[in-house]
């Protein structure tokens, strides 16, 4: 299953094909929902469990004096982070800051994984017999869905403890008025809804179109791969750091208006 | 190769455990040592601007200190100076006073000295005036009985 075997158009395909586990056969393949993207969820769990244990580390051995060097980069992560919380949420949730700093370092690793050359991870694990590998986990809507499915959760559960009563009066009242409620409520629905399709789609379509430009690079000629291999891996250094962010920041912005009465 | 399947939730529990340990281990001890670095600095910053506050002081302190101390010297040495004069001045009046007295009494001792002289000279003189007449008489007078005459004679010298 090599790449000299296909053509173009099955080399892409063969790209953008997960490694599923048939969760009713138990065996590899796929069975409508009841599938495992196995590259997905080991990626995820293997970057989740680095940032624990490096996080973890860090803290564990924090010191209020002249800081190392691994202490000194988490801690600008970490006052990075709490000042853009700061900044945009007033609340006293002790989650908040913490939920943005997972989802800034966790998809910024998760993207990281996109800088690996396309072929490396599934022809490594191709010759140990694993057919399809995508290193990416945030290139599939599973990741990003399960996190914005998190934070749709977190808003409504803000916009009923904190809103209580007033909520429903939120609902029926604006932007529109009393009188024009059902449309009120059409639109705070749709406003809801979108929040988490716009917060999954936005990252999963950045990442799904990175790794399908390094794709279509690394099936032009070798001699022709290192320019624009280079030139889209720098750019994409960038785009994987502001997706991370634009992540991190629409969650503060989503849950602090879950806390503020219009 | 984009369908959402099972995978949500398996993605979905390994991000609200992460949340939840950094939530629960990362963050607080991270933050609190950054706090607390914070303090630090700023109350060493607070020590720094009160020991610059104390140094002036003290070096005011200083200033003065060594101002009223040359004063002091200043007046110490007149003081000193004074005492001096008054010292050198009391020295000469007893040492004239002792070379006064000195010279009286040397001057007693060489009266006395001339009284006794006059007196001895006088009883050799009676002597030598015995001796004289003996010679001038040329004859054997008995001393003892003339002595009464010679005293009375010498006496009168």
């Amino acid at each position: 299953m090599t790449a000299e075997n296909l053509t173009t158009g099955q080399y892409i395909q063969h790209h953008l094909e997960n490694l599923t586990f048939n969760l009713h056969t138990m065996s590899l393949g796929r069975d409508g929902f009841w599938t495992l993207n196995l590259d997905t969820l080991f990626v995820g769990l293997v970057t989740a469990l680095l940032l624990g244990f490096m996080m973890r580390w860090v803290a564990s051995r924090m010191t209020s004096g002249t800081p190392g060097r691994l202490q000194n980069f988490i801690e600008m992560i970490i006052e990075f982070v709490d000042r853009s919380v700061r900044e945009t949420y007033h609340g006293k949730s002790p989650l908040i800051a913490p939920l943005a700093l997972t989802i800034f370092v966790w998809i910024f690793t998760m993207n990281l994984m996109d800088l690996l050359p396309v072929d490396l991870l599934p022809r490594i694990l191709g010759a140990l017999g694993l057919g399809h590998f995508r290193s990416v986990p945030t290139s599939d809507p599973n990741a990003t869905f399960a996190m914005s499915l998190t934070v749709f959760a977190l808003i409504v559960f803000y916009n009923v403890t904190v809103k209580g009563l007033k909520l429903g009066k939120e609902i029926l009242t604006q932007p529109f008025g009393a009188w024009l409620f059902p449309i009120n409520i059409l639109f705070r629905c749709i406003e809801e809804f979108v929040k988490p399709l716009s917060l999954s789609l936005r990252l999963f379509g950045n990442m799904f179109a990175g790794e399908l430009i390094f794709i279509l690079i690394a099936v032009m000629p070798w001699w022709a791969q290192w320019l624009p291999g280079g030139m889209w891996a720098i750019f994409h250094i960038l785009i994987i750091t502001i997706q991370a962010f634009i992540f991190m920041m629409l969650t503060i912005v989503y849950l602090s208006m879950a806390h503020d009465t219009h | 190769m984009m369908d959402i399947n099972a995978t949500l939730i398996g993605q979905l529990l390994t991000f609200l455990v992460l949340v939840w340990f950094a939530m629960k281990y990362v963050w607080p001890p991270i933050t609190k040592a950054m706090q607390d670095r914070e303090k630090k600095i700023a109350s060493g910053l607070e020590a720094a601007e009160r020991a610059k506050r104390e140094l002036e002081q003290a070096e005011h302190k200083a200033l003065n200190i060594i101002r009223d101390a040359k004063v002091e010297a200043t007046q110490l040495i007149d003081q000193a100076h004074a005492r001096s004069l008054r010292v050198i001045d009391e020295a000469k009046e007893s040492a004239r006073l002792e070379s006064k007295r000195i010279l009286d009494h040397a001057k007693d001792e060489i009266a006395r000295e001339v009284t006794h002289a006059k007196e001895a000279l006088r009883k050799q003189l009676a002597t030598l005036a015995v001796l004289g007449a003996e010679k001038i008489i040329q004859r054997n007078l008995d001393a003892s009985a003339q002595a009464a005459l010679l005293d009375e004679f010498a006496a009168e010298i």
